[in-house]
């Protein structure tokens, strides 16, 4: 069902982790899904992610979408990571099968909710928060 | 890398000795059983004899078993059989939360499409019915009571023999879902007082595509196949030769080994259990610990997720099964798990090791040893794990 990427990322999954005091905080999911993740970014003066870390909750895809996520922004800018679309994400993965596909919306949600955390902006609740699966 | 096969619920590899009594029947006693020459008469007298083997091992009588592709098709023919017989006499089924989705999808059709109304029993946290719930439940209207013997994501038993004595009382027939009982554990069906009873060959180490209905002599029961006379007029079809084969040869078996395979696997399994108890804390064993199938082991593993264990399991070739929602394709975790009332969270980590007849016990400790590091790495990564 999964992708040799993927499986590699679940097997070493990269940047696992927390930042205490991180310059931005994002978490999305919930149990009740089966699903929650946490992104930790710390962002130096040139608005560039220097650091980056996640925590899971979730099947292989959830981790392994996690993971790429962080390997994919770490050393961008916030502009630059702002743009990672879950798109993008599945695709660095080699595909996710489309039951899957809503784990990478996930971990793109957390990444922007962290960075908004970061820019100091209030994030609007999404679906994802409700969790409806269409 | 040696693979340990743990989801013997799923389905059991088929019994070489069932493979062999198989083999003729495919190219060499190869006749219509309903064929009046002797190739016919042969394949005939091979399917009597699976009938009779089929019937002593749950203490019934040959004329009373009904071949069928499986447990599905079982729940399916006892239920709308049933219901379609009956249903001038009552539109109500009495059934519990826990049951296999063969007979919850039966259930919830004949409430949609055919205006039946259907109780569904709750269970406690051990996922055993209320006896005094069922009492409650009987209608004037009832014309059957439909509960799974032993459940196949927990492993809980229920009290049959008490229900099928309710039922005999107010004149309900009574089925049972037997599909992880016949072949595991003693299932008698005057025991029980059941009148209608599903059994499946893959089970119990026979072929996959071929199970029974017990049908109590005198049930009223409408047939879903049209055709041909056979099965006594009951379900018309070509008799499945070779698989019918198997399942009497499987049965067979089952009569002598299940005595000996029953304490064989509850050492296994009790040991399992200890051994993750032990090892791994905040873990919790779902279903009832006494009254409970001798080969199912099923844990919730707290602050996890099911597929990402299972994954972590494969990696180490074990093969097991979970009620998270992710492995099941579905959008909530089992629904069985939810019925005993674990929230959402816990019902997603919960980890079903099910046990056969070839698994040993080195077996057992080499999944004693791996999953307490497979959940301590899950647990790292997890963001609801607070390590005290």
């Amino acid at each position: 069902m999964y992708s040799e990427k993927v499986m590699e990322h679940f097997k070493n999954p990269r940047n696992v982790g927390e930042i205490e005091c991180a310059d931005g905080e994002g978490e999305v999911g919930n149990a009740k899904c089966g699903d929650i993740m946490k992104m930790f970014i710390e962002v130096d003066d040139n608005d560039k992610i220097t650091d980056i870390k996640f925590k899971t909750f979730g099947c292989g895809a959830a981790i392994a979408t996690s993971s790429i996520t962080t390997e994919l922004v770490i050393g961008k800018t916030i502009e630059e990571a702002k743009e990672l679309s879950n798109e993008e994400v599945a695709e660095e993965l080699g595909g996710l099968p489309p039951v899957k596909m809503h784990c990478s919306n996930l971990a793109a949600d957390a990444l922007k909710r962290a960075i908004n955390d970061y820019l100091g902006i209030e994030t609007e609740e999404t679906d994802e928060d409700h969790h409806h699966h269409e | 890398m040696d693979k340990i096969y743990m989801d013997s619920s799923a389905t059991t590899p088929t019994d070489p000795k069932v493979l062999e009594a198989m083999r003729p029947y495919f190219s060499d006693i190869y006749g219509n059983p309903s064929s009046f020459h002797s190739y016919g008469r042969d394949a005939k007298k091979a399917i009597m004899e699976a009938r009779d083997n089929v019937a002593d091992l749950i203490g019934a009588r040959g004329k009373e078993i009904v071949f069928t592709s499986g447990g599905t098709e079982s729940d399916n023919y006892a239920i709308k059989g049933v219901a379609e017989a009956l249903k001038e006499q009552g539109k109500h089924i009495i059934t519990s939360a826990v049951e296999h989705h063969a007979v919850l999808h039966a259930c919830e059709y004949l409430e949609d499409e055919r205006d039946f109304d259907v109780t569904y029993l709750e269970v406690d946290e051990t996922g055993m019915i209320d006896l005094a719930d069922l009492e409650d439940a009987i209608r004037e209207d009832t014309i059957l009571i439909t509960i799974m013997t032993a459940n196949n994501e927990m492993g809980t038993i229920q009290p049959i023999a008490e229900i099928g004595e309710i039922a005999e009382e107010h004149e309900i027939v009574f089925h049972s879902d037997a599909v992880q009982a016949v072949g595991n554990i003693p299932v008698d069906v005057e025991e029980l007082k059941v009148d209608l009873l599903s059994l499946s060959a893959h089970k119990f180490n026979g072929p996959k595509g071929i199970g029974a209905l017990y049908i109590k002599q005198g049930t009223k029961i409408n047939k879903f196949m049209h055709g041909g006379a056979q099965e006594r007029n009951r379900r018309a079809t070509t008799e499945n030769v070779p698989g019918i084969v198997g399942l009497g040869k499987a049965a067979e078996i089952a009569k002598e080994e299940v005595p000996t395979k029953m304490k064989k696997l509850k050492k296994l399994r009790d040991k399992l259990i200890a051994g993750i108890e032990e090892r791994i804390d905040e873990v919790k064993l779902n279903g009832h610990r006494e009254k409970r199938l001798p080969n199912n082991v099923n844990f919730s593993l707290k602050y996890i997720e099911g597929e990402s264990i299972l994954m972590k399991l494969d990696m180490e070739g074990i093969a097991a099964s979970s009620g998270s929602a992710c492995t099941s394709g579905s959008l909530d975790p089992s629904h069985v798990l939810l019925a005993m009332g674990l929230s959402h969270g816990v019902a997603h980590g919960s980890l079903r090791l099910s046990l056969g007849k070839y698994n040993t016990e080195a077996e057992v400790d080499k999944v004693i040893e791996v999953l307490p590091e497979i959940v301590e790495d899950l647990r790292a990564m997890s963001p609801i794990y607070n390590k005290k």
